[in-house]
């Protein structure tokens, strides 16, 4: 049996943040396992421009913002496996692992930080009628076939979808020489950044379809075309809308899940809204120990905010492997009205410092306030002009306020208009 | 003639209307709710810029290409034309982040880099 002091599980923008930032604070025995052949995570395929805006000020693209990480992990002497993926984690924070050197590793952690990502949501999850012919895929797979393996996997598109993922792939194939048909977006707003919409469809002339979808798939060994439908209000299809459009492919572009099989399994409570662990403000999950950060805690959309987040967590870590952490008297913390969840969920408050409350609103709103209240009490209230699902907002609950909260109490995060 | 811009200087996203005359002067701008979008659209409307990022075909690498980036704005109008002669460029392994691939792309002035590491196979 191996021994760390801290296993990190992931080596994507979250482990690394996370395993340096604990590293910082004083634990030198870190392992970090990654199951892919290179640490980076998704990254590595997110080829275009666009990262650490707030962090390094820069505009990167996603492998140099890896890069800058790797090379400090490398500094660091961070010890890490790739082609190394952990299996099980269990109730005494044992990690196994298997990879094709050491075969199935077994190693006693202190600490583990899950930091294992999200997926893409597979078609099966959409129950699209037709036929099951080759061109259906995940933007996300799209994108690992064109920017890494440099293939194109289709000429005449169709995206279904129109988050982030989706609006830089109908850029990146159009660049590439595909015709990108149309993008269609079930809901009557696109949950992907404004600015993503007018530089990857309107400088291509790339149309988008708002409240509308593909009811059906056609062709046998190949998609040879696709039919979109307009919906109502209930995101039913409306006859008499359908159109065909002829493509050879299909791009889904559908939403993003955390991977938490690992976390399920061992019996860490989990968020029913973001499918990611319930956590305290330094992303400590249910099962004492064990941390979570990045896009398995919450799918984030700036890689900025994994980043810190992921460096909460990795402090965290250290700070129970060095038994330096607080009594514990928790408040929790409830999205309402507007508001579909807040991470943290609770919150030490005997916790020395500002506690800094991210959370996602439901719709866009225009000339809106977020409202945060103590048991029913309003504590503080912020204008925003303009409130998006796909923009994650957060809120800093000072320490001076933070001391005057008492056990069970409550705080609530709403929009009013 | 009329422009509709919208503004991504900031995530509001406001709806920007330019007015041009006829010699491509900028008669007025409205719909912009700070000094910020009228900037924006008046550049959008005289020399639109973009950043390129893609790929470049390697060989001998442990992938068949490198993704690059343009280490400046290019002209928006010379995008699909920087594609061609992107798309025609081969680099040798190993392909270092920040290697030029391209240098001073349709005299632009502008280069192309590596913007990750392709070790030889
Ligand atoms: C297809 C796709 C495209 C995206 N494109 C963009 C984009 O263009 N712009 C943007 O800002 N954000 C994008 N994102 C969001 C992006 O994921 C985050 O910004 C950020 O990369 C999340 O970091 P992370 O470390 O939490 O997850 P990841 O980067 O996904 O890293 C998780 C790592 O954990 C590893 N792992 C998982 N399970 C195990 C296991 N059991 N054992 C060992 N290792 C494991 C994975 O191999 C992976 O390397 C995209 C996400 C996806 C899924
Ligand atoms: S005009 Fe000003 S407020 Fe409106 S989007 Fe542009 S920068 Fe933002």
């Amino acid at each position: 049996m191996l021994n760390y002091d801290i296993v990190v599980i992931g080596g994507g923008p979250a482990g690394m943040a996370a395993a340096l930032k604990a590293k910082e604070c004083g634990v030198d025995s870190i392992l970090i396992l990654e199951r892919a052949e290179t640490l980076g995570g998704i990254l590595e395929q997110c080829i275009h421009t666009g990262f650490g805006l707030h962090y390094f000020g820069e505009e990167l693209s996603g492998p140099e913002y890896a890069d800058r990480f790797i090379q400090l992990v490398d500094e660091q002497k961070i010890e890490y496996k790739t082609d190394t993926m952990a299996l099980e984690i269990t109730e005494n924070n044992i990690v196994y692992a298997i990879n094709k050197t050491d075969g199935l590793l077994e190693i006693q952690a202190k600490a583990i930080i899950l930091a294992m990502g999200c997926r893409e949501r597979p078609r099966g999850a959409l129950n699209i009628a037709g036929s099951r012919a080759s061109g259906v895929m995940s933007a996300g797979t799209a994108q690992k076939y064109v920017n890494i393996d440099g293939y194109m996997p289709g000429k005449k598109v169709v995206i279904l979808g129109s988050g982030d993922i989706g609006l830089i792939m109908a850029r990146r194939m159009t660049l590439e020489g595909a015709q990108v048909k149309c993008v269609c977006e079930l809901m009557p707003y696109s949950s992907g950044l404004t600015r993503n919409i007018v530089q990857c469809l309107d400088d291509f002339n790339i149309p988008l379809h708002l409240s509308c979808t593909v009811v059906n798939i056609h062709g046998k060994e190949r998609v040879e075309g696709v039919t979109i439908a307009k919906v109502d209000e209930n995101r039913r299809p409306i006859p008499g809308t359908e159109e065909y459009i002829e493509c050879d492919t299909l791009l889904l572009s559908v939403g993003l899940i955390p991977e938490n099989e690992l976390t399920r399994a061992v019996g860490i409570n989990l968020d029913p809204v973001t499918s990611g662990a319930v956590v305290d403000e330094y992303r400590e999950t249910s099962h004492k120990g064990v941390f979570a950060c990045g896009n398995v805690l919450h799918v984030h959309d700036l890689v900025d905010y994994v980043t810190l987040e992921s460096q909460t967590a990795g402090e965290g870590a250290a700070r129970y492997v060095l038994g330096k952490t607080e009594a514990a008297e928790y408040i929790t913390t409830k999205g309402v009205n507007g508001v579909r969840y807040i991470v943290p969920q609770k919150v030490n408050i005997r916790n020395s410092g500002d506690v800094k409350l991210y959370f996602r609103v439901g719709q866009v709103y225009k000339n809106a306030k977020t409202v945060v209240k103590y048991n029913g009490e309003e504590i503080i209230s912020k204008k925003r002009p303009r409130l998006a699902p796909g923009e994650m907002e957060n809120v800093i609950i000072k320490n001076d306020m933070l001391k005057n909260f008492a056990e069970g109490g409550v705080i609530e995060i709403s929009v009013e208009v | 003639m009329q422009k509709n811009i919208i503004c991504v200087a900031c995530p509001m996203g406001c709806a920007v209307t330019v007015e041009i005359a006829e010699n491509g002067d900028i008669l007025s701008v409205t719909g912009n709710t700070c000094k910020r979008g009228d900037a924006y659209a008046r550049a959008e409307c005289t020399n639109p810029v973009r950043s390129l990022a893609t790929t470049v075909k390697v060989n001998g690498g442990i992938h068949n290409v490198v993704p690059c980036k343009s280490a400046g704005s290019l002209p928006k109008d010379k995008i699909m034309e920087c594609m061609k002669i992107i798309n025609a460029a081969q680099a040798e392994a190993p392909v270092s982040l920040g290697d030029v691939l391209v240098s001073n792309i349709l005299d632009t002035g502008v280069d192309i880099v590596a913007t990750n590491h392709c070790p030889a196979k």
